[in-house]
């Protein structure tokens, strides 16, 4: 941008502005940046582009939102960026909501209360110390001057949830809040009318507001940061496809997609629906089977959707549409077994059902109690009255929201996203950990051993001359090198390829020991091994250190699921397992007491994922993998695994120590607000030390 | 005690600036990338949308 235009340095939005009515505008999930270089980093490659506009990062959403010169393309920024190092996907711009505007309104109320709040306080510290007559009645007019029309505003959350959950005849934890709330205000009101110098409670209304609309603030932020990791996960899917219409190829949206279509597929893409092929091709059918080795398919062949096509272009002709491939029927199944998950009660709700009736039945005692001893209702109304404040949720309102929202956003740092809201309970429960192979452990590709660059060279022109699949994949492996010039390249069938290099003969292919090349001088071992996952084994370890017992589970073949677990020391390894007979592990381990974390990300792990009592999908996983865990590691370590349920554990221990120091704060106050002792200012100083402390508590490391 | 005619008035409306300046923030969308805005005072150079003037466009 330039600054030619004198209109553009007066109104520093103009430029934005009319950059962005002449693009489309797209958002980009950056999941590995986390600081300010990243931010420069980021920004500068894309504004080094001349098919970007403008671009802008949030790093609290770990987002860009660019906007693309008209008529450009996404695909140069995505690969500028991964040249630079980040990690970036389109995000689905109809899956995403924009900006929260229900967290804003209680913003908005938590400002209002918390300003009516600290000027009411201010107030009566000065009756407190001992102001009488007009000066005291100026006061607690100046305080119901403030108080009532904040309360109007800010308390509004709590009256109709209380109004909502009365006409359906139930008590919610909102219920003795509102009624705390009305009465208090009410009563004070009441007493400043008559000027009897007896107590007022609008400061202990008010901050009773604040505390908990502090809490709730905090709950509506996790359960929104959950909602909208759902939202990116959906949006993270791959939203287009490319169709022929007379050989012409059209971008359109895959739901757009009928029966009879022609789609053309890069290499690497893959399918958005079920299809039949037209021509010859490999496949990567590892996320619905979990094999490895790339299957061979001929023209006329069925296509399922999720398979990734290898190395060669592919027409494929749609048999389905969207919602009705393979993919998504498998994704409404799990959609079906996740519902069994729903039944998980949190400890807030343990809490909230136990304390709401205690505390209407104690303040209906202690009013009771009150008016047969005094026969003063007033007196009665007054006490029953501090029953309900002293006892009020302060602390326990924000005793769980301020954890949850505290570890959540440290496992977003460390790139987990969690998407249930239990989640974090569940995961801090798990004992026994299924990580599946292919996609998990492993990134899926094969690697050869080092080799120096003469053998590298013979290697791969050797490979090259064979379509067998390890041919292919050593290949691919070495795809950094020149291949040497070698004659007389012939294959002999389930022996090997072999050829002359500068007149002697070299080899590649079955040797006595498994794969080997063979040079003039020397013989090489040349074992294909599956590429681990960056801190797979860091991972493991960590995870066995902690206690958890982990079994590998894969629908490959044993005697590569044999070789990967003794490679990072597992023990317990299920090789050739179907997708029902995953599930029905899990089920197993659970019937026999274990706590079950699924780790997996194909299609053949979804119904796994949905049924283990606490699930997460790697970010690369597919769509259905995504949908049904519980959340998804962004970062492509391994190593946020041992993290995330360390944290957890973490989590469930605060959640457990605040309840108490809450529990301990009622145990001492509720006799004293019984027994007609606790005034205002022992109110107001109880509900902000409990609920500080439980804030402390939360947030400390 | 007089002069509580004019002190309580006077708080209040201090009270109520710092309400206002608050509502104001939220309003310009100040809340929305907390993290993002406490790293870029880091930053030497200003995204490059032109969004605070004349940005080059720089290179990696």
């Amino acid at each position: 941008m330039t600054a030619a235009c004198p209109a553009c340095v007066v109104a520093p939005d103009a430029p934005r502005l009319a950059a962005e009515a002449a693009g489309e505008v797209v958002h980009l999930s950056l999941p590995g940046i986390h600081c300010a270089a990243c931010i420069a980093g980021v920004e500068q490659v894309l504004g080094a582009l001349p098919s970007v506009r403008a671009a802008r990062v949030n790093l609290g959403r770990r987002r860009a939102r660019v906007v693309l010169a008209p008529g450009a393309e996404l695909a140069p920024a995505l690969s500028a960026l991964e040249a630079a190092g980040y990690d970036a996907r389109e995000l689905d711009e109809a899956a995403l909501e924009p900006g929260d505007p229900a967290a804003r309104m209680i913003l908005a109320r938590i400002a209002v209360a918390g300003f009516a709040m600290m000027n009411v306080m201010a107030l009566s510290v000065a009756v407190w110390s001992g102001a009488d007559d007009a000066t005291r009645a100026l006061f607690h007019w100046a305080a119901a001057a403030i108080a009532l029309p904040a309360l109007a505003f800010a308390a509004v959350p709590f009256f109709t949830s209380a109004w909502s959950a009365l006409r359906a005849r139930r008590l919610n934890m909102d219920v003795p809040i509102a009624l705390a709330i009305a009465l208090a205000g009410a009563s004070s009101l009441i007493e400043t009318i008559r000027d009897a110098g007896a107590d007022t409670w609008f400061d202990a209304a008010l901050s009773l507001t604040f505390f908990l609309l502090a809490g709730r603030y905090l709950d509506q932020r996790a359960r929104a940061t959950a909602r909208s990791a759902a939202a990116e996960l959906t949006a993270l899917e791959l939203p287009r496809a490319t169709r022929l219409d007379d050989d012409r190829p059209v971008r359109v949206a895959v739901a757009e997609l009928m029966p009879g279509d022609r789609i053309a597929l890069a290499a690497g893409a893959r399918a958005p629906v079920d299809g039949i092929a037209e021509g010859p091709a490999r496949l990567d059918r590892s996320a619905l089977t979990g094999e490895a080795d790339p299957a061979r398919i001929a023209p006329g062949d069925l296509v399922c959707a999720g398979e990734a096509v290898l190395d060669a272009p592919l027409i494929l002709r749609a048999t389905a549409r969207a919602e009705d491939s393979t993919l998504r029927r498998l994704a409404a199944l799990v959609e079906i077994a996740e519902t069994g998950r729903h039944r998980y009660q949190g400890w807030a709700d343990w809490a909230a059902r136990l304390y709401a009736p205690l505390v209407h039945g104690l303040s209906a005692v202690a009013f009771l109690a009150w008016w047969a001893a005094t026969g003063s209702v007033g007196t009665a109304i007054a006490v029953a009255t501090a029953v309900l404040i002293i006892t009020c949720p302060c602390a326990l309102g924000l005793a769980v929201p301020a954890v949850t929202a505290s570890m959540t956003g440290r496992l977003f740092r460390a790139g987990v996203l969690l998407k249930s809201a239990t989640a974090l309970e569940r995961l801090a429960e798990v004992d026994t950990i299924l990580l599946d192979k292919t996609g998990t452990l492993t990134s899926g590709r094969l690697t050869t051993p080092d080799l120096d660059p003469a053998a590298a060279s013979v290697a791969l022109a050797l490979a090259r001359g064979s379509d067998h699949p390890v041919s292919r994949a050593a290949a691919a492996a070495l795809a950094g090198h020149a291949p040497a010039p070698l004659t007389a390249l012939r294959e002999v069938p389930s022996e090997g390829m072999h050829g002359l290099w500068d007149g002697a003969p070299v080899f590649l292919g079955r040797g006595p020991q498994g794969t080997e090349l063979r040079l003039p001088d020397r013989t090489l071992p040349l074992d294909m091994r599956e590429e681990l996952r960056p801190g797979a084994v860091e991972a493991v370890a960590a995870l066995t250190a902690q206690g958890h017992v982990i079994h590998l589970v894969t629908g490959d073949h044993a005697r590569r699921a044999a070789a990967l677990a003794a490679r990072l020391g597992l023990e317990e390894v299920h090789a050739g397992v179907a997708p029902e007979q995953k599930a029905a592990l899990v089920a197993e381990l659970s019937r026999q007491g274990a706590r079950v974390l699924m780790v997996g990300d194909g299609i053949n792990d979804a119904a796994a994922l949905a049924t283990a009592h606490a699930s997460l999908a790697p970010a690369t996983a597919l769509d259905a993998a995504r949908v049904a865990a519980d959340g998804v590691l962004l970062a492509p370590d391994l190593r946020a695994l041992p993290e995330t349920l360390a944290t957890a554990r973490c989590a469930a221990r605060r959640i457990r120590q605040n309840l108490a120091i809450a529990a301990a704060y009622n145990l001492v106050a509720i006799p004293v607000a019984l027994a007609g002792l606790a005034g205002p200012l022992a109110a107001a100083i109880a509900m902000s030390t409990s609920s500080v402390s439980v804030v402390l508590n939360a947030v400390r490391r | 005690m007089n002069v509580l005619i004019i002190l309580i008035p006077v708080s209040v409306a201090l009270g109520a600036l710092g309400l206002a300046a608050c509502i104001w923030t939220l309003r310009h969308g100040q809340y929305e990338d907390l993290e993002g805005d406490a790293a870029r005072v880091l930053l030497d150079k200003p995204p490059p949308d032109g969004e605070e003037g004349d940005a080059p466009k720089g290179g990696v």
